[in-house]
Order: C-alpha cells, then sequence, then structure tokens
C-alpha cells in the first residue's frame, strides 16, 4: 500500500502548486497532473473501467480550460486580500476536518468492505445478463435508470453551453 | 498583412492525416466491447469526440465542419437520446421498466447479453456528437481584443 | 488521508480572487471525492472486478461503488465545461477575471 500514499502526497504537492501560481496556464497544467496520478490511483485500486474514462475526461477538460484562458488576456495580479476572508476559511477548513476525522474512523477498516449489495451483484451477473463486465452489467442493467439521469445531465449541459455562447449580434 | 494560415504548421497536418483514423477505430472497439472489457459507451464516446477535436485542432474549423457540420451533430445528440429512451421502452413489453429481453448468448461472444450492446451504441452518440458541440461553440466565439465602445 | 485534498481544494475554491482559480479549486474537490468513494470498496487482495475464462471465482473489489463514480466523473465534466463558458462571458462583459472588481462594476 506504499504506493497509493506516495501517489496521494504528490496528488497533494500538485494540488497545492495549482493553488499557488500567479500565471494561469501553469496552474492548469498542474491540475493534468493531479488528474493523471488520480488515474494511477485508480488503476492501482483495481478499477480499470474507471481509468479509462478518467483519463479520457482529464484531457477533454484541459483543452477546454487551456481554450477559454488562452483566448483571454491573461493577466493574474496580486491584490490585497481581505485578512477576515483567510481566518475564517481557515477555521472552517480546520473544523470541517475534525469532524470528517471523526466520522471516519467508524467506517470499515480499509479493506474489508461489507458487500451486502455487492456481492449479490458478483454473483448473478454471469447468470441473468450474460456479461463479462460486471461494472457495465451494473450501470446498464441493473440500474439503467440512473444512466438515463447521467445522459439527461450531459444534454441539459450541451444546452446550456450552446445557450450561453451564442454570437452577440443584438444590441451593440 | 500577412494572410494568417489556419491550423497547425505541416508536420501536425501530416501525422494527423494518420492518428486521426487510428483514434477513431479505438474508439469504436472500446464502445463495441464494452461488455467484455472495460471501457463502455462513456469512455469510448468521449474519445471519438477527441479524434473530431484533434481534426479541428490541427486543420482550422473551416475544414472540420466540413466532415461534421453543427446540425449533424444536433441530430446525432437527439438521436442517440431518443435510442436510449427507446430501448428502455422496449423492455415495458416483458414486464418492468429496462429489462433484458433481448436473446442472451453465451457469455464471451460479441452480441451476447441483449440490451447492452445497443445502449452503449446509443451512449456513445450521444456523449461524441455532445461534446463535439460545446467543442464548436467555443471555437466559433472570438472575444474582441480592443475596446470600441466607451466605458461607462 | 483523502480528505487533505478535499480541504485543499475547498480552501482553493472560498478564497483566491480570479474566476479561473475557483474553478480549479472545485476541480480538485471532486477529484478528491471520486478517490474517496473507491478507496472505501477496496478489498485487500481483490482483483478487477471482471470474469475472464480462466478465473472461477476470485476475490473482486466491490463493483457498485466503480459504477457510480463512473457516472459522477462524465457529470464533473459536464459541470466544468458549463462553469468555464459562464466565465468566458462574464470576461467579455466586464474585461476582468477578478471578482471584486465584478462586483463593483455592476452596470
Amino acid at each position: 500500500m506504499i504506493e497509493l500514499h506516495l501517489i496521494l502526497f504528490l496528488m497533494i504537492i500538485g494540488a497545492v502548486v495549482a493553488m499557488e501560481i500567479e500565471d494561469l496556464l501553469s496552474s492548469i497544467i498542474a491540475l493534468g497532473a493531479v488528474g493523471m496520478g488520480l488515474t494511477l490511483e485508480f488503476l492501482l485500486l483495481r478499477a480499470p473501467d474507471l481509468a479509462i474514462t478518467q483519463l479520457v475526461v482529464e484531457i477533454l477538460s484541459l483543452i477546454i480550460l487551456i481554450k477559454a484562458t488562452v483566448s483571454v488576456d491573461i493577466q493574474a495580479k496580486k491584490t490585497r486580500t481581505n485578512p477576515y476572508y483567510f481566518i475564517f476559511a481557515l477555521l472552517f477548513v480546520a473544523v470541517f476536518l475534525w469532524f470528517s476525522y471523526k466520522a471516519v474512523v467508524q467506517l470499515p477498516a480499509f479493506g474489508q468492505p461489507l458487500m451486502k449489495m455487492g456481492g449479490q451483484y458478483i454473483a448473478e451477473a454471469a447468470k441473468k445478463t450474460s456479461a463479462a463486465n460486471i461494472v457495465a452489467a451494473i450501470i446498464l442493467d441493473f440500474r439503467g435508470y440512473d444512466t438515463l439521469g447521467e445522459a439527461t445531465i450531459l444534454f441539459t449541459s450541451v444546452i446550456g453551453v450552446l445557450a450561453v455562447l451564442r454570437k452577440t449580434g443584438r444590441k451593440k | 498583412m500577412k494572410a494568417k494560415e489556419a491550423g497547425m504548421s505541416l508536420i501536425v497536418k501530416r501525422i494527423t492525416k494518420i492518428t486521426v483514423s487510428l483514434i477513431f477505430l479505438f474508439g469504436v472497439y472500446i464502445v463495441l466491447h464494452g461488455h467484455l472489457t472495460p471501457g463502455g459507451g462513456f469512455a469510448g464516446g468521449v474519445i471519438i469526440a477527441l479524434s473530431f477535436i484533434h481534426l479541428v485542432l490541427a486543420f482550422g474549423k473551416e475544414i472540420a465542419l466540413k466532415k461534421f457540420s453543427e446540425s449533424a451533430a444536433s441530430l446525432t445528440e437527439s438521436l442517440g437520446g431518443l435510442m436510449f429512451l427507446g430501448v428502455g421502452l422496449l423492455g415495458l413489453l416483458g414486464g418492468y421498466f429496462f429489462l433484458n429481453i433481448l436473446p442472451h448468448g453465451k457469455t464471451f461472444d460479441l452480441f451476447s447479453s441483449g440490451i447492452i450492446v445497443l445502449c452503449n451504441i446509443a451512449i456513445f452518440l450521444k456523449v461524441g456528437a455532445g461534446l463535439f458541440s460545446i467543442f464548436i461553440a467555443m471555437a466559433i466565439l472570438k472575444i474582441p481584443l480592443e475596446d470600441n465602445q466607451e466605458n461607462k | 488521508m483523502c480528505f487533505i485534498l478535499f480541504a485543499i481544494g475547498l480552501y482553493c475554491l472560498l478564497v483566491k480572487k480570479n474566476l479561473i482559480k475557483k474553478i480549479i479549486g472545485l476541480g480538485i474537490t471532486e477529484y478528491a471525492i471520486n478517490l474517496f468513494f473507491i478507496l472505501l470498496g477496496y478489498r485487500s487482495g481483490g482483483e478487477a472486478p471482471i470474469l475472464d475464462k480462466q478465473t472461477a471465482n476470485l476475490n473482486f473489489v466491490d463493483p457498485l461503488p466503480q459504477a457510480l463514480i463512473l457516472t459522477s466523473i462524465v457529470i464533473g465534466l459536464g459541470v466544468t465545461a458549463l462553469m468555464v463558458a459562464i466565465a468566458v462571458r462574464i470576461y467579455e462583459k466586464y474585461r476582468t477575471f477578478d471578482i471584486n472588481q465584478i462586483r463593483k462594476l455592476k452596470g
């Protein structure tokens, strides 16, 4: 398990870099590095479906972000931040971390999940659907309704982008 | 003023002609074998959209729009959505929503499990066309670089 | 331990003043949440949940969280695309990405 923690450590360093650098293009590339680290983590946790999807979605979101940033004027000047924001944000994050730590120790130990539904899905997938990929059988056959909801969300987001980015020809 | 040539340099154009068809074929492979190997409709659809975006980035948007125009993309996306819904409603004939009524073959064939292949193809049409529309909308928009109007 | 990543993303979303930095912060938060859910379903010594001709009935990791997170990754892409489109429109109208100045120039 040492490599899981190692890659997580690298992702944390990448996230801090993406946050603090003033240049916008470099911080977007650092976000890409965090995404690639996440792909490696998914491979180490034995989820190949998710690794493929995360890799291509990461590349596409990098392309969209760079497309929007390069065509505008990149300027990031350092203004004086209000110190109240800083202290309140740190306080909020500290309280959140404390509560989440108390919640996480109640979960089952790392490596032994209680697989009530998962065990049933694995046992029935070969008989009922005769598909070899269990994850694909779950999202398309046992829980196909959720996939319909996701297709609707994608459709809505495409409509939203096309409605926002219309050519302005109305009033000049 | 020198005429600006659309797209990138010559080396990129030559390599793009070879690799775009390979990426397209790989995406179709991942979609069709969605029930045997990892992948499925979503990842395959994004790969197909990436192959078209590759074409736009290397050649400029006029030439790529000739191959797959915006109205065709919108039509493909609606068709994919309707096909998914239709396949789901077809399960109503059997009993309840999304029942798997087409015949199951043996486990490791290509056309084995009934409804999953059709669902994968419907999702792939929808995701691919939708993401391509988003990219074309962002590529067409041009931001004016100088301020002509009066400031408030 | 991936809550540290979530806390970094949340802090970046709250404090930074540039709009693009806020979008980056939201992206980091989303990566942390996806990672947390997959970490919940891992079985030590398990294999990937794909049946094969040779392996009869081995130890599989939990396939249910993987199915849900697959949906969530693609939805995250849609949300990021919409946010970037709105940010581009805001830039076109106000000529800056700084949220302090956007608040002041209220048309």
